[in-house]
C-alpha cells in the first residue's frame, strides 16, 4: 500500500518535471535563429512552399499555441520529422531505442555484479594487496573517460589482439534475428539462434565494458567504503560479542545495510548510461538513439532533439522510481519514515 | 576608578597577547595540517602532479618545442609521424606535434574548470545558505523545488541540448554545463546550513541582533568553507572530464584549436594506424582528472580528520 | 570471595596506534569476577572501561588496536591465546554483552527476530546446537522474560519501530537467549530516560538474581553501583585505582579519586555544595609518570611522579593503588 502511494506522489512528481523540461526544451529550440520550415522544405524549394509548409508547422502562431500541438502530438507518439534522416522521428527513435537500450543492459549488470564484488572482496582484505588493487584499479576506472576506455579496448581488444569486432552490433553478413524486444541478443536466444546470439554478444562485450568501467570503479570503491564504515558499527560488534560467525557478520549482516548507498548510486549511474552511451557509440559505430541524438545536436534537427531529451528523460525518471523503490525495500528506516510522514 | 583601569589594563594585555597566540596557532594549524596532508603519499602526488600541469599550462609556451604547432600551423613532410626524439608524441596528420598540443591543451582544460566553477560556486552556495538557514520559509521550498527539478534531469543532456543550441564553442559548453552543475552546491550547503543554523554560535548571535547578512557569511559560510573547497577540488576533475567528453562530440572545443577531447575525436577515425593522435591526449585527459582527484581526496581526508 | 574465578583479568595493556604514537589506553589492569557475583565497574568516560569489556571478547577494533600484554582467564583458559574455534564457542555461550546504545547495537535493517536467530543459531546448550523450533520458542521466551509485550509481533519488527526502552530490552534479551554465565552490560540505560534506565536496571537486576548469572556492570553512576552490585572496581586513565566489597567502598572510600568522585556527588540531605575534581583525564599519548592520578591529587607525594603504585591490601577483599598506603611511604595506615 505505501509502495503504491509512493510511486503514484513519484510519477505525479516526475510529471511536472518532464513538462518542464518539455517546456524548457521546446522554448529554446523555437527561440534559436533560423527558419525551420525553411530547412524542412530544403534550400531550393519554391517561397510558396516554404509558407505553406510554415502554416502547417504551426510556425506563425504563438509558442505556447505551438508548443500545444507539439505535446498533443507528441503524446501521440508524433515527434514531426527528422531534417537528417528525413523519417519520422518516431521511427527513427524505434530504430535506434532497443540498440542503445541493450548496451545500457549489459553496462549495467557488469556495473552492479563487477563493482559491488570487486567492492565487497576489498573491504574483506582491506589494506592487503588485494585492496590496494582493486583500489588503484578502481581509482584509474574513475578518473578515466568512458571514450578513453573505447579507445584502449579497441586498440587492445579489438586491433592488437584481434579477440573481438569493433564495428556495430553484427558483423557483415549477418541479419539480424526477428524483432521481439529489438535486443538482439534476447531475440535470437528467443529464436534460436545461436550463431547470431554469439556473434551480437560478441559485438556488444567491448562497448559495454567500456560504458560500464566508470560506474564499476565508482562502484566498487562506494561498497567497499560502505563496508568499512560499517565494519567498525556497534551492531556489527555487538553481533561479534554474542557468537555471531564471522562468515554470516560478513556475507549477511554487514553486506546489506552496506548496499544501500550503492544501490542509490548504481540506480543513478544506470539512469543515465543510456544519456552518456554516444561516447562509446561513436567509437564502436553503434546505431543508437544516444548517437541520434549526438546528431540530431549537432546538425540542429530540432524535432530529433526535443523527442531523444524527452525519451531519455522518460527513461531516467522511470530507472530513478524503481531504484527509490528498491532502496526503501532494504532499508526499512527509509519505508517507515515514509509510511509515518504520510 | 583604579579597579576599572587595572582591568582595562589587563584586557589590553591579553588582547596582544592573544592576537600573537592567534597567530601562532593558526601557523601551528597549517603545519599540523600539511604533516597530517602529506602523511598520504597519493594525496602529495595529486598535488604534485596539479601544480605541475598548472605550470606547464601557465608557461605552455615557453616549456613546449614546438609552441606555434598550438595555433594554425601545417608541415605536411612531417605529418603522420609516430613518436620519436622529436616528436615526443608524433605528429598528427597536419604535421603538428601532438606533446606540444597535449600541453597545450592543459590550458583550455583548466580553463574549464575555472569557468564552471566561478559561475557555479557563488549562487550554488548563496542559494544553499538562504535555503538552508530559511529553513522551512517559502524562500527554502522554492529554491529546493527548482534544485530538484533541475537535478532530476538527466546530466549531460540538457549539457549538451543546451551547447547544442548556442553555438559551440568551450565558454557555451561549460556556460551548459554550469547549467547543471550548480544544485549540488546548493545541496551540499543546504545541509550545513540546516544543521549549522542550530549550533549556539549562530542562536548566540541571532540573539545579539546580529544582522542576517553577518550570520549567513560570517557565522555559518566559514563552517563550510572545508567541505565546499574539497568539492571543488574534486569538480575541477569532474568539469574537465565532461568537458573533454564534450569537445569530444564537437561542442567543445573547436577546432584547429587543441583542446583534449577535440583532438582524440580527430585521432579516433584514424585507429588504429595513428594510434598516438588519440592516444595521448587521451592519457592526457586521465592525468588531469586524477591529479585533482587525489588532491581532492587528500583535502577530504585532512578536514575529515580533522572534525574528530 | 572463594573458590575459583570466572574471569580473570592479569595485567592487560592494551594500545591504540594514532597518528601521533601509541595511546596507551589500558595500562596495566587486574580483575576478577567470581561466580555469582555482580561487580560494578567505575569510572569517568575515557578512563578504559568499555576498551577493557572489548578486550576480554576480543571484539577491539585491531587495526588501531594491540594487545600489548596480560592475560585473560575466563575459566581458566586465556581467551587471548584461543583459537577462533574456542573464542566463538565463549561468546555469547560463556560471556554475553550489552552495549551503550541500544539503536546502535541493533541493525537496522534487519528485524529482531533475525538478529535473535543469528544469535542462537551458533548458541551451544550443553554443547548442543538447537533446531529450528527450539531457537524461535527461546526467541520468544527471552523476549517474554525481559517484559516485551507481544513478543510474536516483536520478532518481525524492525529496531526503528521500537521506543529506547525497548530496544535496550530486546538487547538485552538476546544477551541472555544464549544463557551465558557472565554479562559484561556497559552503561545499560545511559542514553534512555531517567524513568526508563531505572526500569532497565531493575529489570538486569531480577534476570540476574533469578538465573545467577555473573554481572559487570559498567556505570559511572555511584548509585547505581551501590544498590546493584556486591564488589566494584574503580578505574582512571586505564588502570585500577581500587576495588572494593561495595558496602566498604562506600563506607571507606581509600584512593584519592574514589574519594573525590563521592564528594562530587551532590547529596539530597545534609547540605554543603558537591565538589568536583580539579584538572582532566590525561593526554593517553604521553601519560603522567608514575600514578597517573598525580596530577589532580590533592595528597600527591614524590614517589607518585616516579613510580606506579602497586595494589595494597587494607582490608578484606579490599585493594587500593596508592602510595598512601604503603606502609613505607604513606602516610596513612
Amino acid at each position: 500500500m505505501q509502495t503504491v502511494t509512493f510511486i503514484t506522489r513519484r510519477a505525479v512528481h516526475s510529471i511536472f518535471v518532464l513538462l518542464g523540461l518539455s517546456i524548457v526544451i521546446f522554448t529554446i529550440s523555437r527561440v534559436i535563429p533560423g527558419d525551420p520550415a525553411r530547412v524542412a522544405a530544403g534550400a531550393r524549394a519554391p517561397e510558396w512552399v516554404v509558407d505553406n509548409l510554415r502554416e502547417q508547422m504551426h510556425l506563425n502562431d504563438s509558442l505556447p499555441v505551438q508548443y500545444g500541438f507539439w505535446l498533443s502530438n507528441a503524446l501521440q507518439g508524433d515527434f514531426g520529422m527528422s531534417l537528417v534522416t528525413r523519417r519520422d522521428v518516431s521511427q527513427d527513435i524505434r530504430e535506434f531505442f532497443p540498440a542503445t537500450f541493450e548496451l545500457a543492459l549489459y553496462a549495467g549488470v557488469i556495473m552492479a555484479v563487477l563493482g559491488i564484488t570487486l567492492g565487497a572482496v576489498s573491504a574483506r582484505h582491506k589494506d592487503k594487496w588485494i585492496d590496494n588493487v582493486v583500489r588503484v584499479i578502481s581509482y584509474m576506472g574513475v578518473v578515466t573517460p568512458s571514450f578513453v576506455f573505447a579507445i584502449i579496448f579497441l586498440l587492445i581488444f579489438g586491433f592488437a589482439l584481434g579477440w573481438l569486432p569493433t564495428i556495430g552490433r553484427l558483423s557483415e553478413g549477418m541479419t539480424p534475428p526477428p524483432t521481439v524486444t529489438g535486443i538482439y541478443t534476447i531475440d535470437a536466444l528467443l529464436a534460436g539462434d545461436l550463431a547470431t546470439f554469439w556473434d551480437a554478444l560478441q559485438h556488444i562485450i567491448l562497448p559495454a565494458m567500456a560504458l560500464a568501467m566508470g560506474s564499476m570503479a565508482q562502484q566498487a570503491r562506494i561498497t567497499r567504503s560502505s563496508m568499512a564504515d560499517n565494519l567498525t558499527k556497534d551492531y556489527i560488534g555487538a553481533a561479534r560479542a554474542l557468537g555471531v560467525p564471522e562468515w554470516t557478520i560478513m556475507s549477511k549482516f554487514l553486506l546489506k545495510p552496506s548496499l544501500i548507498p550503492t544501490i542509490s548510486i548504481l540506480g543513478l549511474d544506470f539512469a543515465g548510461t543510456m544519456a552518456n552511451a554516444f561516447l562509446v557509440e561513436l567509437i564502436f559505430n553503434w546505431p543508437g538513439i544516444s548517437r541520434y541524438g549526438i546528431n540530431a545536436m549537432l546538425r540542429k534537427d530540432l524535432n530529433a532533439i526535443a523527442a531523444v531529451i524527452l525519451v531519455l528523460g522518460v527513461v531516467f525518471i522511470v530507472v530513478n522510481i524503481i531504484v527509490d523503490i528498491v532502496v526503501a525495500q532494504l532499508d526499512p528506516r527509509i519505508r517507515m519514515a515514509a509510511g509515518r510522514s504520510g | 576608578m583604579a579597579e576599572q583601569a587595572k582591568t582595562l589594563d589587563a584586557t589590553a594585555i591579553n588582547l596582544e597577547t592573544w592576537k600573537k597566540l592567534e597567530r601562532r596557532s593558526r601557523r601551528e594549524n597549517l603545519g599540523r595540517s600539511w604533516y597530517k596532508f602529506t602523511r598520504n603519499p597519493l594525496s602529495v602526488v595529486g598535488l604534485v602532479t596539479v601544480g605541475l600541469i598548472v605550470f606547464l599550462a601557465v608557461f605552455a609556451p615557453y616549456v613546449t618545442p614546438y609552441p606555434e604547432h598550438a595555433g594554425p600551423f601545417t608541415d605536411f613532410a612531417n605529418a603522420k609521424q609516430p613518436p620519436s626524439l622529436e616528436y615526443f608524441f608524433g605528429t598528427d596528420t597536419i604535421g603538428r606535434d601532438v606533446f606540444t598540443r597535449t600541453i597545450f591543451g592543459f590550458r583550455f582544460s583548466l580553463t574549464m574548470g575555472l569557468i564552471v566553477l566561478t559561475l557555479v560556486v557563488p549562487p550554488g552556495v548563496l542559494l544553499g545558505l538562504l535555503a538552508g538557514y530559511f529553513h522551512g520559509t517559502w524562500i527554502d521550498t522554492v529554491v529546493m523545488r527548482v534544485t530538484d527539478i533541475f537535478l532530476a534531469v538527466p546530466p549531460l543532456i540538457l549539457a549538451l541540448a543546451i551547447a547544442a543550441m548556442l553555438k559551440p564553442n568551450l565558454l557555451n559548453s561549460m556556460m551548459a554545463v554550469s547549467l547543471m552543475w550548480w544544485p549540488w552546491y546548493t545541496r551540499l550547503v543546504y545541509g550545513l546550513a540546516t544543521q549549522l543554523r542550530n549550533e549556539y554560535f549562530v542562536k548566540s548571535a541571532e540573539t545579539m541582533g546580529a544582522s542576517k547578512s553577518h550570520i549567513l557569511f560570517k557565522e555559518i559560510l566559514p563552517n563550510c568553507v572545508s567541505p565546499i573547497f574539497t568539492k571543488m577540488s574534486l569538480d575541477m576533475g569532474w568539469v574537465i572530464l565532461i568537458g573533454s567528453s564534450l569537445s569530444f562530440v564537437g561542442l567543445g572545443v573547436q577546432p584547429p584549436k587543441p583542446g583534449l577531447g577535440t583532438m582524440v575525436a580527430q585521432g579516433a577515425r584514424h585507429l588504429p594506424d595513428l594510434w598516438w593522435i588519440s592516444v595521448f591526449p587521451a592519457l592526457g585527459i586521465v592525468v588531469i582528472v586524477l591529479g585533482f582527484n587525489l588532491l581532492g581526496d587528500g583535502l577530504r581526508d585532512l578536514f575529515a580528520a580533522e572534525e574528530v | 570471595m572463594t573458590g575459583q574465578p570466572l574471569l580473570e583479568i592479569k595485567d592487560l595493556r592494551v594500545n591504540y596506534k594514532v597518528y601521533g604514537g601509541l595511546l596507551e589506553v589500558i595500562a596495566g589492569v587486574n580483575f576478577v569476577v567470581y561466580p555469582g557475583e555482580r561487580v560494578g565497574l567505575v569510572g569517568e568516560t575515557g578512563c578504559g572501561k568499555t576498551s577493557t569489556m572489548k578486550a576480554i571478547l576480543r571484539i577491539l577494533p585491531m587495526p588501531p588496536a594491540q594487545i600489548a600484554g596480560g592475560e585473560i582467564y575466563f575459566k581458566g583458559q586465556d581467551i587471548l591465546k584461543m583459537s577462533h574455534n574456542q573464542l566463538y564457542k565463549v561468546r555469547g555461550n560463556g560471556i554475553s554483552m550489552i552495549f551503550q546504545d541500544p539503536t546502535a547495537a541493533l541493525n537496522p535493517v534487519f528485524t529482531v527476530g533475525q538478529q535473535m536467530e543469528a544469535v542462537l543459531k551458533n548458541a551451544l546448550f550443553d554443547g548442543k546446537k538447537l533446531g529450528k523450533r527450539q531457537i524461535k520458542s527461546d526467541a520468544l521466551q527471552a523476549l517474554k522474560e525481559v517484559s516485551l509485550a507481544d513478543p510474536e509481533r516483536l520478532l518481525k519488527s524492525y529496531p526503528v519501530q521500537l521506543s529506547g526502552g525497548m530496544r535496550q530490552r530486546v538487547c538485552i534479551a538476546m544477551a541472555l537467549s544464549t544463557q551465558p554465565e557472565m554479562l559484561i552490560a556497559d552503561e545499560p540505560g545511559t542514553s534512555l530516560d531517567v524513568t526508563i534506565q531505572d526500569q532497565v536496571l531493575r529489570l538486569l537486576h531480577n534476570l540476574v538474581l533469578e538465573k545467577n548469572t555473573s554481572v559487570i556492570l559498567i556505570t559511572h553512576t555511584l548509585g547505581v553501583v551501590r544498590e546493584t552490585t556486591d564488589r566494584v572496581y574503580v578505574m582512571y586513565a586505564g588502570n585500577m585505582v581500587e576495588s572494593a566489597p561495595t558496602k566498604q567502598l562506600f563506607d571507606r572510600p581509600s584512593h584519592p579519586y574514589t574519594q573525590g568522585l563521592m564528594e562530587a556527588v551532590p547529596r539530597l540531605t545534609g547540605g554543603g555544595v558537591a565538589e568536583g575534581i580539579p584538572g582532566r583525564i590525561p593526554d593517553y599519548l604521553s601519560p603522567p609518570t608514575g600514578c597517573r592520578f598525580h596530577p589532580r591529587c590533592p595528597h600527591v607525594m614524590d614517589i607518585c611522579r616516579q613510580q606506579k603504585p602497586p595494589a595494597y591490601q587494607i582490608d578484606d577483599g579490599h585493594q587500593v593503588a596508592c602510595f598512601l598506603y604503603d606502609s613505607k611511604e604513606g602516610s596513612r595506615k
